[in-house]
């Protein structure tokens, strides 16, 4: 590495470049099929709906998909009348 | 009910993206609330500019389709809480939005937000018309170089005529925005100038933008410029372009080049 790289390594492109290989690995993996956090968010999705009827205006869905690690977050407001008895409780 | 702006030019890559989100976040700052919606269906960018790409989930025709909620599809800025952001989807079925779904997606957003901005894909086809349907306002963006003004030109012809406003025999009300201005070519007389732009397009003024390596800058730091370094010469002038379009009445600097001793000697051109 010469010195004139130390000095390049400081601009903004090593961002750009960061952020557009996370993106495009995300694009170009989905091209052929979905990312294991889509078919997550979906079935998560699903087997929640057995259970509860959920009303989408309580239902945020939030992604961040980073180079090693992505994270999913649901966050569903369950009305208490609407929940069905879970097979599986106490 | 908030204003609906159409960030549009007829012609490509003059800086509608860069635009929307440099004045919608400088906007949002001010505290109002503000969305930007891409219009850019198969080619999106607005999202990679406002560093928002790895967070999409849903986008608008999913919203339109009804297979999401607004609420859903919105993403919220990490920097400025009033700044949101509804994606294009990358889908290459233009066909995807319909006239009724975007009319229904811009009356609920115009209800919640106060400024609601249209980042228009390039060209006058059916994209370009539907970002501008429902537009209360526009902002034209335009290079000082003859496609880009005649390009502009079309744009106006069909704010006037394919509008929801204007087919109700109202004015939508239209601002030009002048882009990439290298004050060093102004000089030498190598661009059109802004009073000839200005002219030719009998259209008021809303800023002149800079040529600026900072607009570079903050698209790979995937940030508005008006957010990024809200001091540097192109930040300030969208801010001021944001002021002018929220109505503030200040006045327009055309950016000149102080010539350095150097450069009146060799006529060589200033970085
Ligand atoms: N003031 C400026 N100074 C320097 N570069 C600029 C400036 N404004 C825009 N650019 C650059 O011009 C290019 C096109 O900008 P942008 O994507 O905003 O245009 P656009 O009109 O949205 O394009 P398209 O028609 O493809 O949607 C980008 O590389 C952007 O960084
Ligand atoms: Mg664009």
């Amino acid at each position: 590495m010469s010195l004139l790289d130390l000095f390049k390594r400081r601009g903004s492109a090593p961002v750009a470049r960061e952020r557009l290989q996370v993106l495009l690995a995300y694009e170009r993996r989905n091209r052929s099929q979905p990312d294991l956090v889509s078919v997550l968010r979906e079935e998560i999705m699903a087997v929640i709906a057995r259970h509860v009827q959920i009303d989408q205006d309580y239902l945020q869905v939030s992604m961040d998909r980073g180079e090693t690690m992505s994270t999913l977050e649901i966050d569903i407001q369950i009305p208490n009348k609407s929940a069905r008895p879970l097979a599986m409780s106490a | 009910m908030g204003k609906v702006v159409v960030v549009t030019s007829g012609k490509g890559g003059v800086g509608k993206t860069t635009s929307t989100a440099a004045l919608g976040a400088a906007v949002a700052r001010t505290g109002k609330k503000v969305a930007l919606v891409d219009f850019d269906v198969g080619l999106r960018n607005l999202d990679l500019i406002m560093g928002a790409e790895r967070r999409v989930v849903f986008d608008l025709v999913n919203v339109i389709q009804g297979t999401a909620k607004l609420s859903q599809a919105l993403i919220r800025d990490k920097r400025v809480e009033t700044l949101f952001l509804l994606p294009a989807s990358q889908t290459r079925d233009k066909d995807a939005l319909t006239e009724e779904g975007v009319g229904e997606v811009i009356e609920k957003l115009s209800s919640v937000f106060d400024y609601v901005f249209c980042d228009s894909p390039a060209g006058i086809e059916r994209g370009a018309q539907l970002a501008m349907r429902f537009a209360d306002e526009a902002v034209i963006v335009t290079n000082p170089e003859v496609s880009s003004v005649r390009d502009s030109d079309r744009i106006i012809g069909l704010l006037d005529a394919r509008t929801v406003k204007a087919e109700r025999g109202e004015q939508i009300a239209k601002h030009v925005l002048v882009t990439r201005y290298d004050a060093a070519r102004a000089a030498r007389g190598e661009m059109l100038s802004i009073d000839d732009v200005l002219e030719i397009l009998s259209t008021p003024l809303l800023g002149i933008i800079p040529e600026s390596q900072d607009v570079l800058k903050a698209s790979n730091l995937g940030s508005p410029v008006t957010l990024s370094d809200p001091t540097n010469s192109a930040a300030r002038a969208y801010i001021e372009a944001a002021k002018r379009l929220e109505g503030e009445e200040l006045p327009v600097v055309v950016p000149f080049e102080r010539k350095g001793f150097l450069d009146r000697l060799f006529g060589r051109r200033a970085a």
